[in-house]
């Protein structure tokens, strides 16, 4: 009896350290900006401290920068997703083929990826300069463009940079989720397939495609949730601007919190941020459910 | 057992009783890497503190746009001790209260000896909340040589000036956008903008602190900016520009006219960074009519957090950095804010017999942005609206009116 508690109690020692962690820097954090989304906290307010109730929810949901960011959001969230899903299932087929140099060819595809956050939006950021940045000189030399063009300072190519440029960095993560997928494809189908007279596009809609259906959803699922809390891309390419083209909800919740010292603005949009990715993930589960029945 | 806990407690004892001595004192402060002072300048003169004074200071450098972020993060904690702020936050912080009110500190500073645009970067309703530091205002930077080959001898003093200078050069084949701006979404674009409004005889705000964004010279002087990019004369690419980009577009020999902090002087005749090594000078901002020049306060004071453990030694730290000595010493990037050093020959020499000369005549028509606790709010909504207006998708008179009535919101919070 006296042993089991002593193990009971050494139990509690151990796992002391994670739950000061997990209750220091989640549970608490969370339950905190919970609050704050319901009560005022604007240290320039007049009104700092009061319940405000659902107001914080209702002044953001009828207001059309609120909308406005949402849009742009599922905008970069859903064409990232699709550029890296189509180009990382690209890459991927042309990886599990064997051809001299193809091992060497596996292992540089994840250097974009191993590139941290920081460095890719620099590193963009600067080949894209409207002034001598080397996309402009590329573009030139090949004759697409006359002059050099602002790409992130035209509201309309600048979210487009973003995507591609995040795009660009997070692709080989979904070339090593299909490749290994492929590789766990049976061979021996596709030699079935070929000796029946199934062409090559024929065998990738039958054979392959059907078998990667999880691998996607997975990639889907993973994705768009991590796209819709993008900041630091943002952040480090072009602050929101120009004129607000690439201000994300996100963004707009750093804007909030950092900027104006409104946290409880900033906490009602972090949890209406919680509510879309949550929605959004239901829904990919009911359909990964009814893809497996 | 009990022998033991009484001998833990005795030590423990003895040691909270020692006193605390000026070499146990260690001082967190934070700053900024971008215009300014160097933090090579930086370090220096906080080595030299430490070696005088026995405190230790641990200073980290951030870019401007993190300053307030890590300033904010760090507050709850007491983070930093001394904090180097902009102009326009006092109004925040002081209310927010994350800073000291430091005007009984200050009684012992000659006042009397300091510039007044300094001076205000620290001042929130009546008080004082930090010791003035950076001095700094923005400039106009003509070369000299693309105008000389246009023709022109002389740099304008009117903006009309300006752009009769401009089309000469554009037309003439010299340069293609002889203007260049930083009208990034950041707060440099306000600060333009506060210049050339200044320069049209506009402000943000009345003497009352009220918002008056929508008067006729500040529609005037957005229209005018508006114009030199569809003109053609100022740079399309200003859009995605900050400081250090219009830095290097002038110094690459890129542009005739630019808008810039001190700093530019310095960099723009050093051969590491520039390629247009004594073709530029520094002028005041030009005028119109309405006033004969403006500029930006970008005065930076350096404050004590309400979190902090150690005032009287953060204070200390402050006057060391704000003496004469230092800003004398180090004045090649940032001019001093003591008026008596602007007749001092190793701050002439230093800083530039034509900085100097410059400053002179800008720091008389110095406009501060607006010195409210909203401030920030305002200026994220004014960046978005006034790139609305350069795009051509706005014209001033709309984004100034839906400005007012924010400001006015604002004001009312």
């Amino acid at each position: 009896m006296e042993l089991k508690r002593e193990e009971e109690r050494y139990g509690y020692f151990l796992i002391t350290p994670s739950m000061i962690v997990v209750f220091g820097v989640i549970i608490i954090p969370i339950i905190t900006t919970l609050v704050y989304s319901f009560v005022n906290i604007d240290p320039l307010s007049s009104h700092n401290g009061e319940f405000a109730g659902l107001s914080f929810y209702r002044k953001a949901l009828t207001s059309s920068e609120f909308w406005a960011d949402l849009g742009r959001t599922l905008y970069f969230t859903a064409a990232s997703t699709a550029i890296e899903t189509i180009f990382g299932l690209m890459i991927a087929l042309l990886l599990n083929e064997d051809f001299p140099g193809v091992k060497f060819l596996r292992s540089i595809i994840i250097i974009p990826w191993a590139i941290p956050t920081v460095v890719n939006g620099s590193l963009w950021k600067l080949m894209l300069n409207g002034e001598y940045g080397v996309i402009n000189a590329l573009l030139m030399r090949m004759h697409l463009i006359d002059a050099y063009q602002s790409w992130l300072g035209n509201p309309k190519t600048a979210m487009l940079c973003i995507v591609i440029a995040d795009a660009w960095k997070m692709t080989p993560l979904a070339v090593i989720f299909f490749l290994a997928a492929l590789q766990g494809i049976d061979r021996t189908r596709y030699e079935a397939a070929m000796v029946d007279g199934a062409g090559a596009f024929r065998r990738f809609t039958t054979i392959t495609l059907p078998a990667l259906r999880p691998t996607i959803m997975v990639i889907i699922v993973m994705r768009t949730v991590e796209k819709f809390k993008a900041f630091d891309i943002f952040y480090l390419m072009t602050r929101g601007g120009p004129a607000n083209s690439t201000k994300t909800l996100m963004y707009d919740t750093y804007l909030q919190a950092f900027t104006n010292l409104n946290y409880s603005e900033a906490s009602t949009l972090a949890y209406l941020i919680v509510l879309v990715v949550v929605l959004m993930t239901l829904g990919y589960i009911r359909l990964m459910r009814r893809e497996d029945s | 057992m009990k022998k033991t806990l009484s001998l833990i407690l005795v030590m423990l004892m003895m040691l909270f009783s020692f006193p605390t001595f000026a070499e146990d004192i260690s001082l967190n402060a934070i700053f900024m890497k971008q215009a300014g002072y160097s933090e090579d300048d930086v370090l220096a003169m906080t080595q030299a503190f430490t070696e005088s004074t026995g405190i230790q200071v641990n200073p980290t450098f951030v870019a401007y746009e993190e300053l307030a972020p890590k300033i904010l993060t760090a507050s709850a904690s007491g983070g930093y001790d001394v904090i180097l702020g902009d102009c326009i936050w006092p109004a925040q912080f002081a209310k927010a209260g994350l800073v000291l009110d430091v005007t009984d500190r200050l009684g012992e500073v000659d006042l009397d000896d300091i510039y007044q645009g300094a001076l205000d970067a620290t001042k929130y309703e009546g008080k004082y909340y930090g010791m003035p530091w950076l001095n700094d205002v923005k400039y106009m930077f003509v070369n000299m040589e693309l105008l000389k080959q246009a023709g022109i001898e002389e740099a304008p003093t009117t903006w009309d000036q300006l752009i009769e200078d401009a089309k000469a050069c554009k037309e003439q084949g010299i340069c293609e956008y002889p203007i260049v701006g930083c009208y990034a979404q950041a707060e440099c674009l306000i600060c333009d903008y506060t210049c050339i409004a200044g320069s049209f005889g506009g402000a943000f705000v009345d003497e009352n602190n009220q918002p008056t964004l929508d008067s006729a010279e500040n529609i005037a002087a957005l229209d005018f900016m508006a114009q030199t990019l569809k003109d053609g004369l100022c740079n399309p690419k200003s859009l995605e520009m900050i400081e250090d980009d219009v830095l290097s577009t002038f110094a690459s020999g890129s542009a005739v006219f630019a808008i810039n902090w001190t700093y530019q002087y310095a960099s723009m005749n050093d051969e590491a960074q520039s390629s247009v090594v004594g073709q530029g000078i520094i002028t005041p901002i030009p005028g119109t009519d309405k006033a004969q020049s403006a500029t930006v306060n970008g005065g930076m004071p350096l404050m004590i957090t309400s979190g902090c453990k150690h005032p009287d030694e953060a204070w200390e730290y402050m006057l060391f950095l704000a003496s004469r000595e230092m800003q004398a010493r180090y004045c090649a990037n940032a001019l001093p804010i003591w008026k008596s050093l602007y007749t001092d020959p190793q701050v002439i020499e230093t800083a530039g017999a034509e900085v100097v000369a410059a400053s002179q005549i800008q720091f008389d028509y110095i406009v501060n942005r607006p010195m409210v606790p909203y401030y920030n709010e305002l200026s994220t909504a004014m960046q978005s609206e006034i790139q609305l207006v350069l795009l051509g998708q706005k014209t001033a008179q709309e984004a100034l009116t839906g400005l007012q009535a924010t400001a006015l919101e604002l004001a009312d919070r």
